[in-house]
């Protein structure tokens, strides 16, 4: 487990991190959420010993480890732009915490094996960081972090510089290697999708504080105040209530209706359609339909419709 | 550019180096063994060569390990610790190559002088830095200083402390993570700059001139020699000893070439 309470870490004027508390269980995958400037990345540093809290605590384990160098934390870190060791080859990159602490060359041998073949790199033992794609040099980053059987394992925008298929890929790849280690793990990103498709709870974090802690659904169905609604994912607000736009219905007759609204542009993304609408007071908003329906409505822009919305998010969010 | 200009550039490029430095040099060389090698090794094996020799390699040997030492300390106190002053540190570090050497000498001079609270002491207890090697490798540490940290600095900043980080995770203390990631990673800017410092401890002439009273036979380095030699009418002295200054010139060159070939390479 790992908990940090009271965390306070400033870089001259600026709070990076005001009063955090946090904890994350054993065995989970936590995302830390935010936008940049919110102080996730700070809070994993805090936690993995690279930066030092101004005050506060941080326990993994049971112990306080607050004081202690990163060296004797029991972690992995994994670094957005991979940190890889440029003149030592796959193998040596992986062995490296193995040689550290002195085990047996065949131990390391057989060690570094196998976690190679987890990250699916088993070819590419002798190759150098610089003859790897973006992908693989990040799958090594992860098997270097896991081969000293980390207590926890901390990854600070693993995918961030990836491109968006590789991204998609290795998050799944991640979610399931999780499954299989069970490594408590902490992972910082910006990407909402990507939070909420890896982790079993959410640690949404803006301007150094924590906004809300949850499971990805209970941010998205529950948000404590607009700013988690907004962040977690898109909304539009009907008749003065806000509506994630695959909760509102398109309707060609005011009855039943909440609002008018005249269709600006009809996007099709494959399976899902974007309908970008205005209403009568000048506001812009969004509508979410599958192909199926959109087709049915046969919409063209300059339609006149009628909106109604299935469920709001929350009536009576606390404004930030 | 059109061809004509490319050609242009080429032949001024060119001549400017010919004229200025090819030229000469190999007049150097010309000069020298123009009536063969008999004279040549006649003058380089006179005892006060062979001892001016002698003692320019010992003074490299010593100041060389020392700025290489400080220059990476320097380097990564500026570019790691960031400690407070440490900015002026980095604009000092240029100043033996802003200095004129006999300022240098002269700075020397003044402060282990008869007359002065430190030369009077250490001479009290037995300690000559002038007209003897203490002083000349002051000097030459001196103006030899900033190679190693100018070149090291740069490569620090761009390879940051992610790697190192990352070792420091692994459960790496501060002297494996300096032998095992930085060190590596550095060692192409350590050796080029040793051999940088190795070529200005060599030909330092200015400030050891100053204080080392250039004494024949006792504090007379190669190039203090050359100059001697040419001054006291004797050519053949003078030539033999600036073509092994141009030789050990050209040899560090040409190791240099060699290392940065090497370096592209990999």
């Amino acid at each position: 487990m790992i908990e940090v309470s009271n965390l306070t870490k400033r870089f001259g004027d600026f709070v990076a991190l005001d009063g955090v508390s946090a904890m994350a269980e054993t065995g989970s995958l936590t995302a830390l959420l935010g936008p940049s400037g919110s102080g996730k990345s700070t809070l994993l540093r805090v936690i993995a010993g690279l930066e030092t809290p101004d005050a506060g605590r941080v326990l993994i384990g049971g112990k306080d480890v607050t004081g202690r160098p990163p060296q004797e934390r029991g972690i992995g870190f994994v670094f957005q732009h991979y940190a890889a060791f440029k003149h030592m080859t796959v193998a040596d990159n992986v062995a490296f915490g193995l040689q550290i602490r002195h085990r047996p060359r065949a131990e390391i041998r057989a060690r570094v094996e196998e976690l190679l073949a987890l990250v699916q790199l088993e070819g590419l033992a002798g190759r150098y960081p610089a003859q790897l794609s973006g992908g693989q040099r990040q799958r090594m980053g992860l098997a270097r972090a896991l081969a000293v059987e980390p207590e926890v394992l901390l990854l600070d925008e693993p995918f961030g510089a990836l491109d968006a298929r590789v991204r998609k890929d290795l998050r799944a790849w991640l979610r399931h290697l999780h499954d299989e280690t069970h490594t408590t793990t902490i992972i910082v990103t910006h990407d909402q999708e990507e939070a909420m498709e890896v982790a079993d709870e959410v640690v949404l974090m803006a301007r150094g504080h924590v906004e809300q802690v949850g499971s990805p659904r209970e941010l998205y169905e529950s948000p404590a105040n607009e700013f988690v609604l907004t962040f977690v994912g898109p909304v539009s607000r009907v008749a003065g209530s806000w509506v994630r736009p695959h909760d509102v219905a398109i309707l060609l007759s005011p009855d039943g209706s909440d609002e008018e609204a005249m269709v600006e542009r009809v996007v099709h993304l494959g399976f899902e359609v974007r309908v970008e609408l205005t209403d009568t007071t000048g506001e812009r908003l969004t509508v979410q339909l599958t192909r199926d329906e959109a087709d049915e409505l046969e919409l063209a822009s300059g339609d006149i419709v009628w909106l109604r919305s299935r469920s709001v998010v929350d009536p009576d969010l606390e404004p930030v | 550019m059109s061809g004509s200009g490319r050609i242009a550039l080429r032949v001024a490029v060119l001549g400017y180096l010919g004229f200025l430095l090819v030229a000469p040099v190999s007049l150097v060389f010309y000069r020298t063994f123009r009536h063969g090698f008999g004279p040549v090794w006649t003058a380089l094996s006179n005892p006060d060569a062979v001892h001016a020799l002698c003692l320019t390699v010992e003074i490299a040997l010593i100041a060389v390990p020392l700025n290489t030492l400080f220059g990476v300390c320097c380097a990564f106190a500026v570019v790691r610790y960031r400690l407070p002053g440490f900015g002026v540190v980095n604009t000092l570090v240029d100043l033996p190559l802003a200095l004129s050497p006999v300022v240098v000498g002269l700075a020397l001079f003044v402060l282990y002088g008869r007359g002065n609270a430190v030369g009077d002491w250490l001479t009290g207890h037995g300690v000559h830095v002038l007209f003897a090697m203490p002083g000349m490798l002051l000097a030459t540490i001196f103006v030899s200083l900033p190679f190693v940290v100018r070149e090291v600095v740069p490569v620090l900043r761009e390879i940051g402390d992610e790697q190192e980080e990352a070792a420091a995770t692994l459960g790496s203390s501060g002297l494996q993570t300096f032998r095992r990631v930085t060190l590596p990673s550095i060692r192409w800017a350590v050796t080029y700059g040793v051999v940088l410092t190795t070529a200005r401890a060599l030909g330092e002439i200015g400030a050891v001139s100053v204080v080392s009273g250039a004494i024949q036979g006792r504090t007379e380095t190669l190039t203090l020699f050359v100059q001697r030699s040419y001054e006291n009418f004797d050519p053949i002295g003078a030539y033999a000893g600036a073509t092994v200054l141009a030789s050990l010139a050209i040899f560090t060159l040409a190791l240099m070439t060699v290392l940065q070939r090497q370096r592209s390479c990999r």
